[in-house]
């Protein structure tokens, strides 16, 4: 049996709670607070005690997929990035960048939001960029 | 964010967490800070437990108001009047800091000739407190010697959410209670990493670090650092579109398609009917998530992010504190972490991209964004670092705003109370307001696949007053429908003291029971922030 815990910060609110999750061979079993933490000081609340939980439903998404005949069926990584890459390259062709719209996120890292943007500013070329902030 | 930006020069919260232990006033306006931040709530009974004196403002009987000296139960949508009122009698009283205002603020004159249209007697009629209250929160919070304002998405989601927060940084410089430990204007933000994606440019005005997309020497400096061999880098020289005109923008055809990121919008924004039928217009949808949200049910391409459990990189909390996310287990699946899929479609676009890791990313965010220019990954071992971090030796700041603004002067702006876009009329005679529950978290994605979660409350509900339930012949549990202009749905009541006769409140969790379906697109003029808190609803038996 391999335990590993890894320090890391919790997904939900702001606070930004530091916690370890707990994995036993490669599964998350549990939390533990973390104690120095100057956030959160050994405490968690009920969402952040239970974080682990949703990150190995059976609802999760395992494969990309694409509306094929009105429905969504599994496709490999290749086939759904072409169609996307494909598809975006002929809109901004026709229409121009600014007919491209992107919904950065609150709840991505720093690294994913800044790789977004960068791709819809100097890839795509348009600033219509927003994420729920407002909401 | 704007109302901070504008007044201070930065939007985010002016002081860490753990100063609220310090202060000796902790004014809590339109934050239910135990359901929606508990974390932050600890330190609010810490400070009370060593002598300092909580004061919580919110039309809400919210449960926060039993751990408060003083509650303050003012009308939906009149924070602004309030404010006002609380400044005319430390004006009146020659309670300001005269001294701070001088060296360190622009406007007063301006901004001193409409508080005085705001003596008690007017605000008290307007927003139902009392005077004695008025004037108990105005001594309380500028005789302190150290005074904190928290506020959350209760003081934001309004038609004057801007409004309100300048009213609130108004209220600071006034009394000098900003740029000094445990003191300062605090925004609770609502989702884990609000800060980061700001930090980072997740808005159509700015470029990492809140870098105008405007100022043409910004530009520049953008468009060299994203050089790449084989791709001509052309950035767009206008400001971009907000969420809600890009909506707008779908349903006239005007945008042809939309790349999601970790958003469920059907869910999270303001009149659910017109979300989904503006994203049914888009010729191209790709959403990347975690789940198949509802709005992934509607893509063309869904496309497997993985979650924050699987993948390195940072979050930036609501103190400006950038901390480690670290991967434990793999990858459930296919999925991959959002970064590598973005990497991947910008590669196949044609516009280059050869990140390596998370660290290596973070690296290239230090060279454009100043205030995060110190920040390394294996600095952030430890304790994280809030920002601004300008150098590598550099500890990070606790506060802000010290010996001045990020701005230069704090500027002081007049405010005139302007009432809610929507009120009651016959037709729809109440007033509807909506919020979170502590259990959940915002759309629900994450917490209702949770089963600890989702067995403390598993259905969506309205709140309702016990005299309104008996006028209308509900029982507790019983199935009550509400109806807006914009849509009605149908929840059990919870019969509860907490919310006044003539309001319900409901919770933007559930789709079956969703609040969004009913609530106002009206939008604040500056940062388009949809007026979720209130509007007006007819309430009856179903
Ligand atoms: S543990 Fe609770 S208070 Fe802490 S970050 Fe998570 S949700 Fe927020």
């Amino acid at each position: 049996m391999s335990y590993q815990a890894t320090k890391t910060t919790c997904p939900y609110c702001g606070c930004g709670c530091n916690f370890y999750l707990e994995s036993v061979d490669g599964r998350l079993v549990g939390i533990v607070p973390d104690k120095s933490s100057p956030v959160n000081q050994g405490k968690l609340c009920v969402k952040g005690w239970t974080a682990f939980e949703f990150v190995q439903s059976p609802r999760r998404l395992q494969t990309p997929l694409i509306r094929k005949n009105g429905e969504l069926v599994p496709a490999s990584w290749d086939e759904a990035l072409d169609f996307v890459a494909g598809g975006l390259k002929k809109i901004v062709k026709e229409s121009g960048p600014r007919s491209v719209g992107v919904f950065a996120s609150a709840k991505i890292t720093n690294e994913d939001n800044y790789v977004l943007q960068k791709f819809a500013r100097a890839g795509i070329g348009t600033n219509n960029v927003d994420h729920c902030a407002r909401l | 964010m704007a109302g901070l930006a504008a007044t201070f020069g930065s939007g985010a919260m002016t002081n860490s967490i753990d100063e609220l232990t310090d202060a000796d006033v902790i004014f809590v306006i339109g934050s239910n800070t135990p359901t929606a931040h508990p974390l932050v709530a600890t330190r609010l009974f810490r400070a009370r437990a060593k002598g300092g004196r909580v004061i919580v403002v919110d039309p809400r009987g919210i449960s926060l108001r039993k751990q408060a000296d003083l509650y303050v139960q003012h009308k939906l949508g009149t924070d602004a009047a309030l404010i006002n009122g609380i400044m005319y009698v430390i004006l009146k009283e020659g309670w300001e800091n005269k001294a701070f205002i001088e060296s360190r603020t622009e406007g007063f004159d301006a901004f001193r000739a409409v508080v005085d249209q705001y003596p008690p007697e007017r605000v008290s009629q307007i927003t139902g407190v009392s005077e004695q209250d008025i004037r108990t929160m105005a001594e309380w919070y500028a005789k302190a010697e150290k005074a904190s304002i928290v506020y959350c998405m209760g003081i934001t989601q309004h038609t004057t959410g801007v409004d309100n927060v300048k009213s609130l940084a108004n209220l600071s410089m006034l009394t000098g209670q900003i740029g000094r430990e445990s003191t300062g204007v605090n925004p609770l933000r609502g989702q884990n990493n609000v800060q980061g994606a700001c930090d980072m440019g997740g808005l159509p005005n700015v470029y990492p670090g809140y870098q105008p997309v405007l100022n043409e020497a910004v530009r520049e400096k953008f468009g060299a650092a994203w050089k790449a061999e084989g791709w001509e880098v052309s950035l767009d020289q206008g400001v971009g579109l907000t969420i809600p005109d890009m909506l707008h923008a779908l349903d006239h055809g005007e945008m042809r398609a939309l790349y999601v990121v970790g958003e469920n919008p059907v869910m999270s924004d303001p009149d659910q009917h017109h979300v989904e039928q503006a994203l049914a217009k888009a010729e191209l949808l790709v959403v990347q998530d975690i789940f198949l949200t509802e709005t992934a049910r509607m893509a063309h391409v869904v496309l497997p992010g993985c979650s924050y459990a699987e993948k390195d990189g940072t979050f930036s909390n609501t103190e400006r504190r950038v901390q480690r996310v670290r991967a434990a287990v793999k990858p459930v699946g296919q999925s991959r972490p959002d970064w590598e899929i973005i990497q991947d479609l910008s590669n196949r676009f044609g516009y280059p991209m050869h990140f390596e890791s998370p660290a290596r990313i973070m690296e290239e965010i230090t060279q454009v964004t100043p205030q995060y220019a110190g920040i390394r990954f294996d600095r952030l071992e430890g304790e994280g670092i809030a920002w601004p971090c300008p150098t590598l030796d550099h500890p990070g700041t606790r506060f802000l705003h010290k010996d001045k603004f990020v701005k230069g002067l704090g500027t002081f702006f007049p405010i005139e109370f302007k009432p809610p876009a929507e009120t009651p009329d016959p037709e729809y005679p109440m007033w509807l307001t909506t919020g979170r529950a502590h259990v959940h978290y915002h759309t629900g994605t994450m917490t209702r696949n949770s089963p600890t979660l989702h067995a403390q409350m598993p259905d969506g509900y309205v709140e309702l007053n016990p005299a309104k339930a008996r006028e209308i012949g509900v029982e507790p549990g019983g199935s009550v429908r509400l109806s807006t202009r914009r849509g009605s749905i149908t929840a059990a009541a919870m019969v509860t003291e907490r919310v006044p006769a003539d309001t319900v409140f409901v919770t933007f969790h559930f789709i079956e029971a969703n609040g969004n379906v009913l609530t106002n697109t009206a939008l604040d003029p500056i940062v388009k922030i949809p007026e979720f808190k209130v509007c007006a609803v007819r309430v009856e038996a179903a």
